[in-house]
């Protein structure tokens, strides 16, 4: 190709060849600037939200670490019992994974519970914002035009592209790693409430206008229990986002198993690394069968059995 | 028959509950254009291809009075079901007014729009359309529900209708343990169950096997005795049509073909596609002894034993009696007197369709 590059230039084309410098849009610097603007601007309204959570974030934490692990292990596994209807060999494979976590170094337990926290308050975050995000979206078309180009935006950025504006935002610690998990798990829960509300058949929805519901009546009263299942699959997908993102997260100071894993890998310790792996993978298996056992056990109880 | 028909056969003018006053609904983007294409009597086809826009409703006007069953009918895509949503107003028309009771129900705002919808007027839909998530009493009571009535008088009410239309015992179920054509009856109580002037049907029975179909017509005439609500019962079924109607409708690509009684409609068809019709339908079960007979002035009590039929006897019933007799039959009316006469000859020629 080089005769068609000395071929440009020489009939004064070069802007053809290499970028002109010209058309640079200056993405980089704008963004910076607008950060920066928001964090002289608007600094105080951050460190209330960062305050808060961190409240939040604190008080779970504590209750989880500070309860005796027995009492935890039965705890989440009497919720497991409960919430798939009372089905033992589901309540067993959790039981199991969790017995297994502090097997494997009982040091694991703690950190686990760490995880678990940042994990729960990121999870609420993602469902307190998500849902209303997708109700509204699925009301008004124009604007999930804008959203869902946005959400999908998110899910194919980097996870760690969120952390730096995230540390500009928050500083180090629990807080940015919530903020950054927030934005990078809340996509389902968004997208599957706005699917699961516009699935909800418009022979149903013209029955209860017909009736005479308000938009409220329609709204509490058949779409979200008949979208219910399918905001609750979102659910389960966030927490499974949000684990594997808190344990990325470790890398700007949040605790727990991330850390465990990066300090291994530091240390050139691969066995510690590979045992706070395995943690992770538990407490996502975990994680994953309860949020899923309720949404089934609903989907049960709709279809009549 | 239906029992109330026969009561008004004579009343020719009376109140109208709902007036349709000249209806366009036009589907798609560019509905003005269309709607001037249709304004000028384009039909729907040639408007379709030359704007991309479906024509529901062209030009619809229609009255239906206090406490008659109005049956809409007409093949699929005619826009039976557009027509009935304008009623409730699912749907909005392009041009046009709804009036019920004399008031224009597109000028209701929102708060207006949804009283008149919990307390006017009910619908049935082909496809039930029942929630699938609550059990069958809860259904049925959805409509005392949203108006906020307390639990236990929604319960009381409920279950007296659950136990109307034959479903007692079933109240706990959910809608899908139900078979069709007793999630319908669930559907037909829970439209009944707010005590509505107006229902509206839009073809209720034809998701259901001809069997069963039979006795939700039967059941719904046993209901209409009772508590005469004002109907419009959409079908795409002609001896549907024929059995409940007081009036009908005929719909052909969003016009209407003909308005009038059943009577009118297998006798005098208004056009082709009506004859077409009714061509194959069974007259003996629609024409009543008053269409088919030679009219004579009234003169009260003057059968003197003869053989006589009272007015509203359709042909099947009074066949064996004017086989059995070689003279005329008298016609009476409900008090007595004779309004006209039946040769054998009109009873034949009333069976065989014109061609
Ligand atoms: N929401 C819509 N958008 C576009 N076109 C529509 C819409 N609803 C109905 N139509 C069109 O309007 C016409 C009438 O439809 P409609 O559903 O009223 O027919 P119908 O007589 O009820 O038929 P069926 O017996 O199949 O229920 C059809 O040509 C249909 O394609
Ligand atoms: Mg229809």
């Amino acid at each position: 190709m080089e005769w068609l590059r000395n071929l440009l230039h020489e009939i004064g084309a070069g802007w053809a060849v290499e970028w002109p410098k010209a058309l640079n849009v200056p993405l980089n610097s704008w963004i910076n600037d607008f950060v920066e603007w928001l964090i002289t601007e608007h600094g105080q309204a951050f460190e209330a939200v960062s305050n808060s959570i961190s409240v939040v974030l604190l008080a779970i934490e504590q209750t989880l670490r500070g309860m005796p692990w027995l009492v935890m292990f039965f705890f989440i596994t009497a919720l497991a019992w409960f919430i798939s209807g009372r089905r033992l060999g589901m309540t067993i494979l959790v039981a199991v994974c969790l017995f297994s976590i502090g097997l494997i170094d009982p040091q694991l337990w703690d950190n686990a519970m760490v995880t678990l926290s940042v994990m729960l308050v990121a999870t609420i975050l993602c469902i307190v914002i998500g849902i209303p995000v997708g109700l509204l979206i699925s009301a008004q078309d124009r604007l999930r035009s804008l959203v869902i180009p946005l959400l999908d935006l998110m899910q194919t950025m980097p996870s760690f592209v969120y952390l730096i504006p995230a540390i500009m935002l928050f500083g180090l610690g629990a807080v940015p790693a919530i903020f950054a998990t927030v934005i990078y798990a809340i996509p389902p829960v968004i997208r599957l409430t706005d699917l699961g509300i516009r699935l909800v058949d418009s022979g149903l929805g013209e029955a209860c206008d017909a009736m005479g519901a308000n938009r409220i009546q329609k709204l509490l009263g058949l779409q979200i229990p008949t979208a219910l299942p399918n905001i609750l699959q979102g659910i389960n997908q966030t927490t499974m986002l949000a684990l594997s993102m808190v344990v990325i997260a470790s890398m700007i100071g949040t605790r727990g198993l991330g850390t465990e894993v990066l300090l291994g890998l530091q240390q050139l310790n691969v066995g510690r690394a590979l045992e706070a792996g395995i943690a992770i993978v538990l407490l996502a298996i975990v994680m994953d069968r309860i949020t899923q056992a309720y949404g089934r056990k609903l989907l049960r109880a709709q279809r009549g059995r | 028959m239906g029992a109330s028909s026969c009561e008004r056969n004579g009343a020719d003018e009376e109140l109208s509950l709902i007036e349709i006053r000249n209806i366009y609904k036009i589907f798609g983007k560019s509905a003005s254009r269309a709607f001037t294409l249709a304004r000028s009597g384009q039909s729907k086809q040639r408007i379709l291809s030359e704007t991309g826009c479906t024509v529901g409703l062209q030009d619809v006007s229609l009255n239906v009075a206090d406490g008659e069953i109005f049956v809409v009918m007409g093949l699929s895509g005619s826009g039976k079901s557009t027509l009935i949503r304008h009623i409730n107003r699912l749907i909005e028309p392009t041009a046009g007014q709804v009036l019920v009771r004399g008031r224009d129900v597109l000028s209701l705002n929102r708060q207006e729009l949804v009283n008149f919808r919990r307390s006017t007027v009910s619908m049935v839909f082909q496809r039930f359309a029942l929630f699938p998530h609550i059990t069958v009493w809860e259904n049925v009571a959805y409509g005392l529900k949203v108006q906020g009535a307390p639990r236990p008088k929604r319960m009381e009410r409920a279950l007296g209708w659950l136990d109307k239309v034959g479903l007692n015992g079933f109240e706990r179920q959910l809608p899908r343990q139900l078979s069709g054509g007793m999630q319908q009856r669930v559907g037909l109580a829970r439209a009944l169950c707010t005590d509505p002037d107006i229902l509206l049907m839009d073809e209720p029975f034809s998701a259901l096997d001809p069997l069963i179909r039979n006795q939700m017509q039967k059941q719904l005439m046993a209901l209409q005795q009772d508590f005469h609500k004002t109907i419009v019962f959409i079908t795409h079924d002609l001896d549907e049509a024929l059995l409940l109607g007081d009036h009908i409708a005929i719909l052909k690509d969003g016009l209407v073909e003909q308005v009038g009684r059943p009577q009118d409609i297998v006798l005098r068809p208004a056009s082709p596609y009506v004859r077409e019709f009714v061509r194959d339908v069974n007259r003996g079960r629609v024409l009543t002894a008053e269409a088919i007979m030679t009219p004579c002035p009234r003169n009260k009590g003057d059968n003197r034993g003869e053989a006589s039929v009272t007015r509203d006897t359709v042909i099947e019933d009074l066949l064996h009696q004017s086989v059995a007799t070689d003279r005329v039959l008298k016609v009476v009316d409900d008090t007595g007197g004779v309004i006209g006469e039946i040769h054998r000859d009109a009873v034949l020629k009333a069976l065989v369709a014109r061609p």
